[in-house]
């Protein structure tokens, strides 16, 4: 610990979000630096590398105004801590954890670092228990349990918003009995890089919800950097409220890809080697640090789910966004453009969705014991009745077999009834037994 | 000697002290985190930090400590689950909850549990190099400890283990410990390679049957996220034919060990009944942990691996993803300002890789035991492009390649191993030891089996012109047949009974199979209609 405050205004120079510090004292690694414009208005930052007494720090917010004679640089000594507490609940903050609901700061009963701590491999709880979310596509074919980390591909302009919104509105997650005192399911909202119009969307949406939230709003024209803390707060806060306070947390991240476009530019400032499409090579690890830290921990109730959203540029699954993601979180729910543009919604392509940690939250004693089987039949004779259609594009349905015609209305079929529910909610009954009736109609075997 | 840092950059500091060496440990920060020298200089040296750099401050200790990144080997190790640097986990549990705190040690799982030696040699007795002087029970394992130097023993005793006394004194005042540390970067030396391969049955029927991987051989699966790697290597890791397995979780998620846990602890060997545990070391770095570290897990996994091919068994790497170690490098290498090869990797990417393979093979030890060191490593591609460096390097040094193929995975083909594009080249060896000890048949099953699967890829592209009704009646009967092939045979649900297939279960359905195929086209030969085999044999 320092015994005095350390102030510097011994800049060397400035470059978009980074500044160079000179003849610093034992600077600290990650460290908060307070930054005191000419002007006198202030600004955060957080120092990035050191190098003997020369120093770069990362400004959080507006780097204008600044300049070399006059600005005052404060090394606080300690790294970016969240404050936490469980008045915490249905309040909005900026992405510097800023109240912006009119409100006053609450009293912090305790702070913790943004960044967290790994969780140790053999504490965790392997995630079984379903979380409902009323979407069949999800509930049937691609389980959600709670503590998994389930990322939604979508493209620009389907509707991922809306699909956000109804699972907001309607998650439930399953509660065993000895859970049942702890109070309820909390949704924590970060919104990165959102437009005004889609941030009164969502605002909407969480006014709607029954249970409790916490939203960090980080808007289009808000500090980039920002984008790089506020799911940390979000991430931290939920942590608290799950481990320390027994809740469900579901984590609604949106949009993942204005995260990692905010962290290409602080690299590219940085003048980091480029990697892939110009991301820095440490993505991997760098969204591992926020979507590794969805689970639950043994002999602990509460657990973290996250729901990311990622919007794929150019439509590609293979850009390095959705697949870092995908390499690191337990499925993906893959949204077709295809299917929105025949009105189906939510336009979810069952597919190339997953969810790795279905098999453990499905079957007797979680959902239902005939669900796997439903499951894996809905999914078989989908598949290849979505074969068949290029099959069909080619030789025309009078060329096909009536076996290969079948298969081909019940891939229809499933798009327009089972995969299309517009407003209408299902629950797990409900998702089950409509897919039940379809494979019936159709002659196909079920358990 | 000390001195202190002067720089921190990533997972790297800059610290001043002079008469370091390079690789020698380091600890460094008032929380004492374990760090490696990398790159040295006169008096200034770059050194790894195997924990969060976050919240450390210039001007704090950075001590060399004169060894260098080791590992402990002896009793003990199996069934426990350690970090990319041997910490135990569970001992790290008990001792800081369940998060991870930076610099913190964790006490020796030896330490923990009573782990008792009994002699079977005894005074008087002269002994040789590699010479068991007696063993301990660790669980259901019979641990042998073996002299590593000759002459005739003075003292020895029975009981519990202790690292810091000696097991047994020599007439001539040498002591035998029952642990020692081993340099992580430094292969195990053996006496020589041996170049006979016997097939490692992994109870994969695809692998099995196909594409058969020998003991001491390596195989690599590159795929894309969500092709089945996990899955694949923790399937081989349950159901393989080997003494010994060590799974190495590098760089992937905290709930799949979680996963893998649970199911290990339930779980038997299927070949000696025993509990699953009794035979695995697991070493864990997940995502979120230090990078680093990550980078280190590979060789601290192979080093016990080795540790255990020297005691004369089998022993079966399992490491998921090498890619994520390969990426832990460039980390490390970017923040120390190397020039970048292709991709940003490092260029001596290609032979570290190559080095690390090295360290598979069957090999004769030191004092004439034979034993074996399997690898078996997943590769995750970025956007499922296999012309990338990592997948690249590899293809040069392994034995066999598994190709995961995205397009089987959505259609949940699984293991999604592309038939086409992967090959083994140990299938010559393997196979004679197959036809011997299995049944004589299985080469040429398999011979067919190919065939059939050529042929309907042909086939399939006719159908794309002109639907199945344009095909011959042989055709469509073979298309029958090896959609049978494919959906009885290679596909493999992992969360059924069905997970393990024996050797004698995989050639049983095979057969079964191609019979039933010949019975019915002699039928259709003979004039039977064929839409009435079809209904018959669906
Ligand atoms: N043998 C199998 N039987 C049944 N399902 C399987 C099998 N192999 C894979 N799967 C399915 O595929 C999913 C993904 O598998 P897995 O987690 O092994 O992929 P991966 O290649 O390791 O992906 P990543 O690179 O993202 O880690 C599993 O959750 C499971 O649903
Ligand atoms: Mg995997």
């Amino acid at each position: 610990m320092r015994l005095s405050t350390h102030s510097y205004s011994t800049i060397r120079s400035i470059q978009g979000p980074l500044l160079f510090l000179d003849r610093v004292i034992e600077a600290r690694m990650s460290e908060v630096v307070r930054i005191t414009f000419p002007d006198g208005h202030e600004a955060e930052g957080e120092v990035l590398k050191i190098e003997d007494d020369l120093v770069l720090i990362q400004i959080v917010g507006e780097s204008r105004g600044l300049d070399t004679d006059h600005t005052q640089v404060v090394l606080t000594d300690a790294i970016k801590r969240a404050p936490l507490s469980l008045a915490v609940l249905n309040r909005a903050f900026d992405g510097s954890f800023r109240p912006i609901d009119g409100r006053r700061m609450f009293i912090p009963d305790t702070w913790a670092p943004v960044s967290g701590f790994p969780l140790n491999p053999v504490a965790r709880l392997r995630p079984q228990d379903l979380i409902e979310t009323g979407l069949s596509t999800i509930d049937g074919l691609n389980t959600l349990v709670k503590g998994q980390k389930l990322p939604i591909f979508s493209c620009a302009g389907l509707p991922s918003r809306e699909i956000a919104a109804a699972i907001l509105e309607h998650a439930r997650a399953g509660r065993s009995a000895a859970e049942g005192a702890a109070g309820g399911s909390v949704v924590v909202f970060v919104a990165l890089g959102l437009t005004y119009h889609e941030h009164a969307f969502y605002q909407q949406a969480l006014e709607r919800m029954r249970g409790d939230s916490v939203a960090f709003i980080n808007l289009a024209s808000d500090p980039v950097v920002e984008r790089l803390l506020a799911p940390r707060f979000g991430l931290t806060v939920a942590e608290h409220l799950a481990f320390e306070h027994g809740r469900d947390v579901l984590v609604l991240v949106t949009d993942m890809t204005n995260y990692c476009d905010a962290l290409r530019e602080v690299s590219a400032a940085r003048e980091e080697l480029p990697g892939r499409r110009g991301y820095p090579g440490y993505m991997y690890s760098e969204l591992a640090s926020l979507y590794e830290r969805a689970g639950r921990i043994k002999d602990t109730p509460g657990s973290v789910t996250l729901l990311p959203i990622v919007t794929m540029p150019e439509d590609d699954i293979t850009h390095p966004i959705p697949d870092l993601t995908g390499y690191i979180t337990e499925g993906q729910i893959v949204l077709s453009r295809e299917l929105h543009q025949r009105g189906i919604f939510p336009p979810v392509d069952v597919l190339p969705s997953l969810s790795r940690l279905m098999q453990r939250g499905i079957g007797a004693g979680h959902t239902r014991e005939d669900h796997r089987a439903i499951a894996n039949a809905l999914y078989t004779h989908y598949a290849s009745g979505r074969d068949l259609r290029r099959l069909e594009a080619i030789v025309g349905r009078d060329g096909m077999s009536e076996a290969d015609k079948k298969m081909l209305d019940f891939a229809d079929a499933f798009e327009r009834e089972i995969v299309h529910q517009g407003t209408v909610h299902r629950d797990i009954g409900e998702t089950l037994n409509v897919s039940r009736k379809l494979l019936e109609r159709f002659g196909l075997t079920t358990p | 000697m000390s001195g202190r840092i002067v720089g921190i950059s990533g997972p790297t500091v800059l610290v001043e002290h002079p008469g370091l060496q390079l690789y020698e440990r380091v600890t460094v920060g008032h929380a004492r985190m374990m760090g490696e020298v990398v790159r040295l200089e006169r008096d200034r040296s770059i050194v790894q930090v195997y924990d969060s750099t976050r919240g450390l401050a210039v001007g704090e200790p950075a001590v060399g400590t004169g060894t260098h990144f080791t590992v402990r080997l002896g009793p003990g190790l199996l069934g426990q689950m350690f970090d990319g640097l041997q910490r135990p986990l569970d001992s790290l549990r008990a001792e800081q909850g369940a998060f991870i705190q930076p610099g913190a040690e964790g006490s020796r799982p030896w330490a923990a549990r009573a782990l008792r030696f009994v002699a079977t040699k005894k005074p008087g007795d002269s002994i040789r190099v590699g010479e068991a002087i007696g063993y301990v029970e660790e669980g259901a394992f019979r641990h042998p400890l073996l002299a590593d130097q000759e002459g005739i023993i003075d003292r020895i005793r029975d009981g519990e283990l202790d690292a810091e006394a000696p097991l047994a004194m020599l007439r001539e005042g040498q002591q035998m410990f029952a642990f020692h540390d081993w340099p992580v970067r430094v292969p195990r030396p053996y006496r020589r390679k041996l170049t006979q391969f016997e097939p490692l049955v992994t109870g994969q029927r695809c692998i099995d049957f196909l594409f058969p991987l020998a003991r001491g051989g390596s195989a690599i699966f590159p795929g894309g996220f969500g092709t089945g790697k996990t899955i694949l290597e923790q399937s081989i890791a349950k159901f393989a034919q080997s003494d010994i397995v060590v799974y190495v979780g590098c760089g992937e998620r905290g709930n799949e060990m979680a996963e893998m846990l649970d199911d290990f602890s339930s779980l038997a060997d299927p070949w000696s009944k025993r509990p699953l545990m009794s035979r695995t070391i697991v070493a864990v770095n997940t995502s979120n942990m230090p990078v680093a570290a990550r980078e280190a897990s590979i060789y601290t996994a192979v080093t016990m691996a080795e540790y255990y091919r020297d005691l004369g068994y089998s022993v079966l790497l399992l490491a998921d993803s090498l890619s994520r170690w390969a990426e832990a490098l460039r980390e490390i290498s970017s923040a120390l300002e190397e020039m970048p090869g292709e991709e940003g990797y490092p260029t001596y990417l290609a032979s570290r890789i190559a080095g690390f393979f090295a360290r598979a093979g069957a090999v004769e030890t030191l004092d004439g035991r034979t034993g074996s060191l399997t690898m078996i490593l997943s590769v995750s591609p970025p956007g499922g492009d296999f012309t990338e460096p990592v997948t690249q390097a590899c293809l040069r040094t392994t034995g066999s390649f598994f190709m995961l193929d995205t397009d089987l995975a959505h259609r949940r083909h699984f293991p999604a191993i592309n038939w086409f594009q992967s090959f083994s080249l140990y299938e010559r060896d393997v196979s004679r030891h197959f036809d011997e000890h299995v049944a004589q048949e299985w080469s040429t099953l398999r011979q067919q089996t190919r065939e059939f699967l050529q042929r309907e890829a042909s086939l399939r592209e006719v159908v794309e012109i002109v639907g199945t009704e344009g095909l011959q009646d042989t055709d469509r009967l073979l298309m029958r047949t090896t959609e049978q092939i494919r959906r009885q045979f290679l596909m493999q649900n992992a969360y059924t009974e069905d997970a393990f297939s024996s050797p004698e279960d995989t050639l049983g359905r095979i057969r079964d199979i191609l019979a039933r195929h010949a019975a019915a086209s002699e039928r259709l030969a003979k004039g039977a209609l064929l839409d009435e085999l079809l209904k018959e044999g669906a």
